[in-house]
Parts: C-alpha cells; structure tokens; sequence
C-alpha cells in the first residue's frame, strides 16, 4: 500500500462518496488509487468550483464535502472556494497535491506554499511529511471540519508522500487532540438565565442565522417557537430555518431585509440571537439591538459571542443541544399583544414595487417559481441583485435555500447546485443566477453533461452587472463604470453546445406555464429571464 | 487601550507561530513582543505575548487566540501575580576613558558585561520592560552601537492554577 491508497481508504471511512477536482502530476498519485475504490470523482471545469461543488453537498447532506487538486496553480485557485466556505461556515477536507517533499522551497515548477497562502481561511491546515500520518491526519481534518463551528481544513500532500509505500493501515476509531475541543452542551445556569428572561419578556424574538442549519437544528427551534408562540426572523443564511409562511416567522433581516423584520428586531425586549454572527448585512447598527432590550446570544463558536455586540446573556454551544434543553423547561410566556402588533406590521409594511411590464418582473417570477417548487427542493442563490431578490421573494416550504451570505462569491450558484443534486439525486435543485455570475460558472454545463448532474438553472438577464450598476446609481450619480455586460453569449446556443434544453421568457406572459414545463423536464434546463436593466432590488 | 501579558502552551507542531502571528497581524492586533520556547513536556511550546488594546478587543484576542486549534490553554499573567523577565544585550561605544562609568552604571543594575574590545563592550541585562528601559535611558551620554532585546517571558506566581507543564 502507498500513502494515495491509505488516502483513499481514509476518504472510504469516513462516507466519502464524491470528491470534486481537477489532477495535475502532484495529485496523480491518488487519482490514480481512487479508481480502485467505489467512490466518484467529478472532473469540475476550474478548481474554486470544486470547492463550491463540495460546499453544496455538504450543506445539503450534512457530511464533509471533499475536493482533490494539484500543487500550485491547482491549489491558488481552489482558495477563493475555500475562503467561501470559511466565511459561510461550511465544513470541507481539500487535499492538494505538492510537490516533492525534498524540493519544497525551492521554487520548481507549480510549487506554491498553499498551507501559508490558505492560513486565514481555514479551520486548520496539514502538510504532511509522513505517509504513515495520513491516518491521524485525515481522520482530525474531518472531525475538525464538521464540529463545533464548522469550517474548511486543508490538507497538502507531496507527491513522495503519496508514493511512498506505508505497510499497514489502521484508521484510528478516535481523535486524540489535546488542543481541540469544541463545547457543544450549552451552561445549564446560561440555560436557566434566558427561561428566566423568556418568561418576563413582553416582546421576545429569535434571529436565526446559519448555524442554526449548520447544527441541523431548524426543526427543534421550530417546535420551541411553536410551543411558546415566539417569533422568528433570520438572517440570509438563516432563510429555510422557518419555513417561509410559517405564522412565527417575520422575515430576513438586514440592509436588504423585510422592513418589518427589523423594526420587529429592534422593538423587542429581548433578542435571542442563535448562530448568527451579528454581521454587518444583517446587523447595521449592533446598538440597536443592545438598547432597551436583553441580548441572549447563542454560538458554538465563543469568540463570535461579544466581537460585534455585548451580550447580556451569552451562552455557548451547539444549538440543538440548546433548543433540546430549553424545551425541556417548564415556562409560561405570555405576548400574544405582541404577536398582533408584529402580524399587523408584516400586513402593512410589505415593499411594493412597480415592475416594468415589457420585462419579466423578477420578483413574481421567483414567487410562481418556489410556489411551483417541490415542497424539499433546493433553491441556491447566487450573488448580485439575483441574491436579494431570491431571498426576498424565494418561499421555502421545506427545502433548502443556499448561497454564500458570508463571503458573496459570484458563481457559487451553479457549482453548489451541482453538488447539491448529487448530495440528493431526489430532489428538485433549482440553480438561480444573473448573467455575470452565470458566466462566472458557465464552464460547468460541461460538467453536468458529462456526468449526468440534471440541475435546473435559471439566469435574470439584465445585461449589466446589475448590484454594481444600482450602486453606482446611488452613489455614483448613474456614472455607469465597468458594469456592462453586452460582449455576453447568446444563451440558446450556448445551450445548444451543451447539449442543453433552453427557454427563454420575456415577459411575464405564460410564465406559469413556462415554469411548469420548466420544472418537469427531468433533464438539465437552462431558463433566461429577461428583465429590466434599470431595475433596483 | 492598555496592555496585556497572555501566556500560551501550544502544541509544538511546525508552523504553530506563524498561525499565531498570523491571527494577530490579519485582525489587527497588536504585539508588542512574543517569546516562544518549548516546556519540559517537548509536546508543547509555552509562548509569552504582550499585546495592548481596549478591553473588548483584549477579550476578542483571547478568543481568537483560543480557537486556533494548537492552542491547549490561554491564560492572562496580570503583574500582581506574575513574575515577568526580559533579557537584553547592549553593544555600547566606551573607549578605555569611558569603561569605568558604563561599569558603574552596569553594577547598579546588576547587570553583566559578557565581551570587552579596545573601544566597546556588550552588556546583558535581566529584568522586567521598566529596568531596561531604565538602563537603556541611563546609557544616555554613550553611544549604543548595537541592542537586543528578547520580549518578555513570564510564569504566574504560586503554584496554585498551575495546569500544565
């Protein structure tokens, strides 16, 4: 056996059942290994969507997502993927090849020190000098990936390692990590504190970021608001916590959040802020959720609890573990004044908006589109005004919405509903992106094709890079600068050299219709939309 | 804004310092000085980090710091309870004429002159940052050729709390 064998057999323990990546020489040594084994490999079109093809299956299966690539410029590319999942919290193992152990510093041919160039966006990172260590270290990497706040770790392995011949494998059943350990239960007198403070409050609320769902605690959250009659709004990673038109639920907060949702944040008296980071986008103003209120945060991840905001009361842990137990105490709560006046503010202070009726109106379109969507279907949005607008009119019933709130990576869309469909060949994957951030991935019809990955995809054409454009309309006085995408493909024949179906929409006549027979299809379908350019989110 | 003396052990893995400083220099952090050395389990390295800041940067650095997976503990030395010390090395300009009053101001701080050429001398200096500084501001009239300073070390008073090597 050599160290690429051991690597394979680490990947076979662990559940391994997809990796994402591009070989080069110094990875060709498992490449090689891994066609011996039952798991399977996915050639993506450029590295960085390795690791957004992994970032989707892993939130949708909730297992560490794997991608593979090669030394240098196969490793520089995959950081912005890695950087993505290290801001949005997504648990991942990278390996990348290196180059020979010995020649390590001396500048050869595709050498990059990857471990110190991915240093601030990982959870840890291994290079490894010792085949005999790929065991322990594969074995750490997934436990450190995929616990407490999860994250990316890489590991990088010269091609010797991966050559060398090693004469058993044992994988350990364990870690032994005198450094790591993660707290998961929460303090049971923190506990005790927010009952206390939940059954004197008047107008008590929970804002849900991503980890609520990165704990796979939506449901329990679910049955405690239920029980208590609390509400709920959330942050953009926390759409899907609550199911859109649950009655407990008041919306995402934030700069391009509901109004209604802030103001009912705002006016409580006690905010109980659950895996959500405080962050600037949903959080503009940290004071004013400290004023006149008691701040309950909750994170498994203590150095997010008091970074942006104090809290009064903070409590640290995994928010199942949480939820579990503050649904085990006994406690009466009493705000149903509450619950009206926030119904009557989410009746009255909805956004209108006055669609151009010559194109098709984004935000109806998502609406007919997610009423149309399976009830677990995957909704992935991507970035730019295509993000707002789908988190502003995507209706969740009881799938999944994913797109990167944290670091706004412009093609994370179709490569994370890649990785999505095959997470759960099952179940509707509906890819939503604005024609930058679609030619930021287009390169992955190829890989749908090949490997037969039937995601539906859906591109709000405005033919300008449209978030930057509505920036430089209010900042800029409409001075349009490097905003305009007109050198874009026509996308049916783009469509046809993929051997893709192709609808095109535009306006919103038939658009039921068109939905429906775009969500039939069992193949993969590219939709364009053609909307207004001068349209604002 | 004021400073703040951590003590860390860490596992003595290859790299460990640089994710350190690394953390400190990519939020901004300040150091002030860092000394690292390995403890008498060589599972572990102990490191001694001066940092200044507000309070709630402070409390960030210490969770920060926390997180990173190689760090087994982090502890605050506060000065009423700990013992820090800091070594120097000072090249000073004294021709034969000058020795004798670098000597007398070498002696008062107990401090040793460990190499003598024709027109200088380097003096090594123990003590906490105050008595160097002190001495440093001493040497005034001469001219310091050359000066080395470690950062400080430190240990907490006692042996109660002590959890590890």
């Amino acid at each position: 056996m050599i160290g690429a064998d051991a690597i394979v057999k680490c990947l076979e323990e662990e559940g391994v059942e997809y990796v994402f990546g591009y070989p080069g020489v110094a990875i060709c040594p498992f490449y090689n290994s891994i066609l011996d084994s039952d798991i399977k490999t996915i050639l993506i079109r450029t590295e960085q969507n390795a690791a957004h093809a992994a970032s989707g299956l892993a939130r949708v299966s909730g297992k560490v997502g794997v991608c593979a690539v090669t030394s240098g410029p196969g490793a520089t590319n995959v950081i912005t993927g890695i950087a993505t999942a290290f801001a949005d919290s997504i648990p991942l193992v990278c390996i990348t090849g290196q180059v020979n152990s010995e020649l390590i510093g001396s500048d050869v041919f595709q050498e990059a020190d990857i471990t110190g160039a991915v240093e601030s966006f990982v959870k840890y990172s291994y290079l490894v000098k010792d085949a005999k260590e790929i065991p322990r270290i594969f074995k750490e990497a997934f436990y450190i990936a995929n616990s407490g706040r999860k994250g990316p770790v890489l590991i990088d392995v010269p091609i010797d390692i991966q050559r060398a011949k090693i004469k058993e494998f044992h994988y350990p059943e364990t870690v032994n990590l005198r450094t790591y350990k993660p707290t998961i239960k929460g303090h049971a007198v923190q506990i005790k504190k927010v009952i206390g403070e939940l059954s004197k409050a008047k107008r008590p609320i929970i804002c849900a970021g991503g980890g609520v769902l990165l704990s796979d605690a939506q449901h329990i959250l679910r049955s405690f608001v239920e029980e208590h009659r609390i509400p709920v709004v959330s942050t953009m990673m926390g759409i899907g916590v609550m199911p859109t038109h649950h009655p407990m639920y008041y919306g995402m907060v934030g700069n391009n959040g509901k109004p209604y949702a802030n103001r009912a944040m705002n006016e409580s008296d006690l905010l109980i802020m659950v895996g959500a980071r405080v962050a600037d986008r949903a959080i503009s103003q940290p004071d004013l959720i400290t004023e006149n209120k008691v701040l309950v945060h909750i994170d498994v991840d203590p150095a997010e609890i008091g970074k942006n905001v104090g809290a009064s009361i903070p409590l640290v842990g995994d928010a199942k573990h949480i939820f579990e137990d503050l649904l085990e105490e006994k406690m009466v709560c009493e705000h149903e004044e509450w619950i009206t006046t926030l119904d009557q503010y989410r009746e009255t202070m909805g956004k209108k908006r006055n669609p151009n009726p010559d194109y098709v109106d984004p935000a109806e379109f998502i609406r007919f589109l997610s009423e149309q969507m399976q009830d677990d279907a995957v909704y992935v949005a991507d970035v730019g005004q295509n993000q707002i607008w789908s988190c502003s009119y995507h209706i969740v019933k009881d799938g999944r919405f994913l797109t990167t709130g944290g670091m706004g990576t412009m093609g994370y869309s179709i490569p994370a509903a890649m990785g999505a469909k095959l997470a759960c060949p099952d179940r509707q994957v509906v890819a939503v992106c604005g024609d930058g951030s679609f030619q930021m991935s287009m390169m992955e019809l190829a890989t749908m094709r090949q490997f037969h990955v039937p995601v539906k995809i859906i591109v709000l054409k405005n033919t300008y890079l449209g978030m930057v454009r509505e920036f430089q309309h209010y900042n800029y006085q409409d001075n349009y600068s490097v905003v305009d995408l007109s050198g874009s493909p026509d996308l049916e024949k783009l469509a046809m050299a993929y051997d893709m179906k192709f609808m095109r929409l535009l306006t919103m006549d038939g658009v039921e219709e068109a939905i429906h027979s775009f969500l039939a299809e069992d193949e993969s379908v590219l939709m364009e939309c053609v909307i207004d350019p001068m349209d604002l989110v | 804004m004021h400073k703040k003396v951590l003590q860390l052990l860490v596992d003595n893995t290859s790299g460990v310092l640089s994710r350190i400083s690394g953390l400190f220099s990519r939020r901004g952090y300040n150091i002030e000085s860092i000394t690292a050395g390995v403890t008498a389990d060589p599972r572990y390295t102990r490191i001694t980090i001066v940092t200044s800041g507000d309070d709630e940067i402070l409390d960030q650095i210490e969770k920060q710091v926390a997180k990173l997976v190689d760090v087994r503990d982090i502890k605050e030395l506060k000065p009423n309870e700990s013992v820090y010390r800091e070594l120097a090395m000072i090249k000073v300009k004294a021709s034969p004429d000058e020795r004798q009053g670098v000597i007398s101001v070498v002696d008062i701080f107990r401090a040793k002159i460990v190499d003598v050429s024709k027109d200088g001398l380097i003096i090594e200096l123990t003590g906490n940052q105050d008595k160097i500084d002190a001495f440093i501001s001493l040497l005034d009239g001469y001219e310091i050729l050359e000066l080395a300073r470690t950062g400080i070390a430190g240990l907490g008073r006692g042996t109660e709390n002590v959890t590890y090597l």
